[in-house]
């Protein structure tokens, strides 16, 4: 990991100070989305970008989210590398025949002979009181098609890292930030570096239990550790942070440590990455170690409501984790 | 020709044009040659397809070489095409070679798209063709960042959409001619307008009757051309291309035309007569520019006889070639998912 001197920003800013990094050292690199220019964005991510790189690098559609990621798609095919923000995560339900069936299909579809390097930036998941169309986590139809990768970081340096990678990479990559870390503060390097993807890291150490948890789960997996460490029990946290590829090397590793494993996301349970993550554990030689069965801890299979009280218990709160893992600790003792 | 926005201009009747006279001899021959490969290369596919040599479907475009071949006739050489499922003309006439052609549809590994693609999906990226969608529409927005790259490198070429008549339905055509339009960018985009989406009628799927009339709401010239007639296709695209080139952004062209045969070799025919189709093959594109150029005295009968011989055969070479080439194989099938 490279060394951050301390300085201290947050989760919005470190993507920020990722997308003005490249851009300044590739005249290729730009963002294209809506309301990116003097409002600065939804969540103001773009913020004072416009000012910088101007209307052409900082290129602000009609609200036209097929045509977004249709333009993003053509310019990255030309070799440009676009970095595309949709709005909220959901509205990429319209672009997704851009995404899935052109961008994700072109360089195999055509023999290899083309590639769409491009970045698709998605504030995700639940807990502002959006309700169901503005609350979604929809990285499980994205892993499920060959041709995107996907990234969640969980923390300002990750968010930052994978970012530059995710920018110099040369296939369609969705990136997804979850909206209640925008806020997140935490040490990231001033220089433009990279987290390679694929490479799950070990969030915090521990002999009892694995949590495999990624973006806003990562978080709540580490304060549950905090507390259940309290109680004598030592819970190490993997967060995969590229969900696809995944390093799965590291999370066999940790349970084959550990012998028990709660996977946990905030995505409805039923087809999310957890069943995936738990298949990958269940195929390997962790199997053999494992003291308790594989626990899931997910989004329930509703949409997200909008009352604070339904929205919370729509998905795992730290208190869910914490009794979870305990639970799955105590298990056969 | 003037553009006026937003005003649709419908041109037809070019066998007195004035580009009989003013295009270069070498350019009307190369006109009816390539609708010539065209049609005897979809004849070829069609044979091979009947044989079982060909996997899963295809979509012919005869009856429709003009469309592709005088719009494709007024391009530099550098200047870029993406299209559609119905794309083998546009492919021809970007200059595809015929053989790796044949390999694609054979399901080659040195066909275009390695065996990966098919007929649905030939493209040739160094040759200007950005590849055959087979989701109706599919192509549209994504023209809009191709064009937007050109625009934003500032490299003076100019790109033609092609999808069909039913696409002009799909939600992704409004976004993407609106973008464009906002963007004065450097694309054409033209409606191969055969009549039909697979088995709806254009006047049982829009309430217009002419599509080009959409490109007012878009605030870009629109003209609805006969299909038809390669000299009417080239010169409308000529000025269109020359509006998006000199910085003047896109029109929208309603090529109209008709397919001789079924959407895909599922088709029965079902929903339409065979007088229509029949009235529609007197309506022969290449017949009818084969008589142009006699009656003009550009070229004599046994000249374009010749012409028409000579596609015959090369394809019919190319066809015998693309055969003997090796399957790919499924080794490594992985690698080119990612870059």
């Amino acid at each position: 990991m490279t060394q951050s001197n301390g300085r201290e920003i947050t989760y919005l800013e470190a993507i920020r100070e990722a997308m003005c990094q490249e851009m300044r050292m590739d005249d290729e690199v730009f963002l294209i989305g809506e309301d990116i220019g003097t409002y600065g964005g939804a969540f103001g991510v773009s913020k004072g970008m416009l000012e910088e790189f101007g209307p052409e690098r900082i290129r602000e559609t009609p609200i036209s989210e097929a045509a977004i990621a249709g333009a993003a798609t053509g310019a990255a095919l030309m070799g440009m590398r676009p970095i595309m923000e949709i709005m909220f995560m959901d509205f990429l339900t319209i672009s997704m025949n851009q995404l899935v069936n052109q961008a994700a299909k072109m360089r195999f579809m055509f023999g290899g002979k083309c590639s769409i390097p491009m970045v698709i930036r998605a504030p995700s998941g639940s807990g502002t009181g959006a309700a169901a169309q503005h609350s979604q986590s929809l990285e499980a139809w994205f892993i499920n098609v060959p041709g995107i990768k996907v990234v969640a970081p969980s923390s300002p340096h990750d968010a930052k890292g994978l970012l530059i990678t995710a920018i110099r990479d040369d296939n369609p990559i969705l990136f997804m930030e979850h909206k209640l870390l925008y806020g997140l503060k935490g040490a990231v390097p001033d220089e433009a570096f990279s987290v390679p993807l694929q490479s799950a890291e070990v969030k915090r150490e521990g002999r009892d239990l694995t949590i495999v948890a990624y973006s806003i789960m990562v978080p709540r997996a580490l304060k549950a550790a905090e507390i259940l460490s309290e109680e004598g029990i030592e819970i190490e946290v993997v967060d995969p942070r590229c969900l696809k590829p995944l390093d799965s090397e590291t999370i066999i590793n940790s349970v084959a440590k550990t012998g028990r494993v709660l996977i946990t996301h905030e995505a409805p349970v039923t087809g999310g990455f957890g069943g995936e993550i738990v298949a990958v554990i269940a195929a390997s030689e962790a199997f053999d170690f494992l003291d308790a069965p594989i626990r899931r801890l997910a989004g329930k299979d509703i949409p997200i409501p909008y009352n604070r009280i339904l929205e919370q218990a729509a998905v795992p709160q730290v208190e869910d984790v914490v009794q979870a893992a305990r639970d799955l600790a105590l298990e056969g003792r | 020709m003037t553009l006026q926005t937003p005003e649709v201009a419908h041109i037809e009747q070019s066998e007195k044009s004035d580009l009989l006279f003013e295009l270069p001899k070498e350019k009307l021959i190369w006109l009816l040659e390539k609708m010539c490969e065209i049609r005897y290369f979809e004849e070829k596919a069609e044979d091979l397809y009947i044989r079982g040599l060909v996997h899963g479907t295809m979509h012919l475009s005869i009856g429709q070489e003009a469309g592709s071949v005088g719009s494709i006739a007024t391009l530099a050489p550098e200047d870029l095409i993406i299209h559609h499922h119905r794309g083998h003309g546009h492919t021809i006439a970007k200059g595809a070679d015929l053989t790796l052609m044949f390999a694609e549809f054979l399901g080659k590994e040195s066909g275009y798209c390695r065996g990966r693609g098919g007929s649905m999906h030939i493209a040739d990226i160094p040759g200007g063709n950005l590849g055959a969608t087979g989701v109706v529409g599919g192509g549209i927005p994504t023209a809009v960042g191709i064009a937007l790259a050109l625009q934003m490198r500032k490299t003076h070429q100019v790109l033609l959409s092609y999808f069909g008549d039913g696409a002009s339905n799909e939600g992704e055509f409004h976004e993407s001619l609106n973008m464009a339009s906002v963007w004065k960018l450097p694309v054409i985009f033209i409606c191969d307008n055969n009549q039909y989406g697979m088995s709806m009628h254009v006047n049982r799927a829009m309430n217009i009757d002419q599509i080009s009339k959409r490109a007012i709401s878009y605030g870009i010239p629109g003209f609805s051309v006969d299909g038809n007639d390669v000299l009417a296709v080239y010169e409308t695209v000529e000025g269109a291309v020359a509006h998006a080139r000199n910085g003047h952004g896109p029109s929208l062209i309603d090529c109209q035309s008709y397919r001789w045969r079924g959407h895909s070799k599922s088709d029965r025919n079902l929903y339409r007569t065979s007088e229509e189709i029949n009235d529609w093959k007197t309506k022969c594109p290449i017949r009818r520019f084969k008589a142009v150029l006699v009656d003009a005295k550009i070229l004599s009968k046994a000249e374009v006889d010749e012409i028409e011989q000579k596609a015959k055969e090369v394809i019919d070479a190319a066809a015998e070639e693309a055969k003997h080439l090796p399957d790919p194989s499924p080794e490594n099938m992985e690698d080119e998912v990612y870059a």
